[in-house]
């Protein structure tokens, strides 16, 4: 069995989002999300789409559904604040919606202006009644991912999957 | 200065089968929905700012459509990065058109920032779009209208347009599931 830390689990995400059919990426470039993001943009298949600000993912993401390909939002839990409004789309239309969070503000954060953004993240997200799965550790990254995909698109729902700051691991900085 | 309403028609004549057209919320919606109810137009009657984020990725997953926006200068002020986002994706189908009548209508004709220096088209050309237009007079119309359905996009047109109150025109249904699967429907049905 692979050990833990050598499971490619952004690969992972990336092969079960091939296989439904995603083919489209959004995103605010997260360091969490860099080796998906590197994925898509060398991926023939999928259009990466990168944002100013998060909640135009939600528009191109919705929008995209509507002429019948399937999309993704990547983005960090700061960003999850600025999607409020946008969320609204999605929610009233009933329009299958998925974003891939990674997580800040929690496990070993050293920047404390992440902690309240990263901390209402789950509260934000249910409050505009979207569904929240989370990923703790690799070996279940993929499998997490598969499943949201398919709860949105079979159920034509609003999911969210936060990728935990543990699996990801925290940003370390070095003192200057 | 233009009126909203027979712009609107005007650049709407004759409509082309492969034209979908999009609103955001206030005015535009019902402007587009005075011009006639069409399974092709999608209008956003909520989400203020989403309106040009959905066109873009309607017009992305629909290449062979042309994709046209109508909306107002205070829905656009709202996410103008997207301006930026569109110009870099460069869709070839994508049309934005902004009705602007330097104000907040709907809320009671508050000045947006167009009443002041703030210039939409200034801003879409900065933000990289190559083709640029300010419509002043109904007689560039049919120019603009041959533009949306055969220029090489994305296309961003400003229509300053004269501030009136209207009779609202509602959409075939407020109910967003109801809207959007008709619309869906109707972009993804091969006759269409």
């Amino acid at each position: 069995m692979e050990a833990a830390d050598e499971i490619d689990w952004h690969r992972g995400i990336f092969e079960v989002l091939r296989a439904q059919g995603f083919s489209l990426a959004a995103h605010v470039p997260d360091a969490g999300h860099a080796p998906l993001i590197r994925m898509c943009e060398a991926s023939a298949e999928v259009d990466c789409v990168t944002l100013t600000t998060e909640e135009e993912g939600v528009g191109i993401v919705c929008g995209a559904w509507a002429g019948g390909r399937k999309g993704v939002l990547l983005m960090q839990s700061s960003g999850v604040g600025n999607c409020i409004n946008a969320l609204a789309l999605p929610a009233i239309c009933r329009i299958p919606f998925l974003t891939l969070v990674t997580m800040r503000g929690e496990w070993g954060e050293f920047i404390p202006w992440q902690l309240p953004m990263g901390q209402a993240t789950p509260g934000v997200l249910r409050a505009m009644g979207m569904l929240v799965l989370r990923a703790e550790r690799r070996e279940e990254a993929a499998a997490t991912v598969d499943a949201a995909a398919a709860l949105a698109h079979n159920g034509r729902q609003s999911v969210a999957v936060l990728l935990s700051q543990k699996m990801i691991g925290a940003k370390v900085f070095e003192a200057g | 200065m233009l009126r909203r309403r027979p712009s609107i028609a005007a650049l709407l004549e004759d409509r082309p089968p492969e034209l979908l057209a999009v609103s955001g919320l206030g005015s535009c919606t019902w402007d587009l929905c005075a011009a006639g109810d069409d399974a092709r137009n999608f209008c956003f009657v909520g989400a203020m700012g989403q309106a040009a984020p959905f066109a873009l990725g309607l017009a992305m997953a629909q290449p062979e459509r042309r994709v046209v926006l109508f909306t107002g200068d205070g829905e656009l002020l709202m996410s103008l990065g997207v301006l930026a986002t569109i110009a870099t994706r460069a869709p070839r189908n994508l049309a934005l058109v902004v009705l602007d009548n330097e104000s907040y209508v709907e809320t009671g004709g508050q000045p947006t920032a167009t009443a002041g220096p703030t210039d939409l088209a200034a801003i879409a050309r900065g933000a990289g779009i190559p083709d640029v237009r300010s419509v002043t007079a109904s007689s560039a119309l049919p120019e603009l209208r041959a533009a949306l359905r055969a220029a090489e996009g994305p296309l961003f047109a400003v229509l300053k347009v004269a501030v009136e109150e209207l009779p609202l025109t509602l959409p075939h249904s407020l109910d967003g599931v109801t809207a959007i699967n008709r619309f869906r429907d109707a972009v993804l049905s091969p006759a269409g």
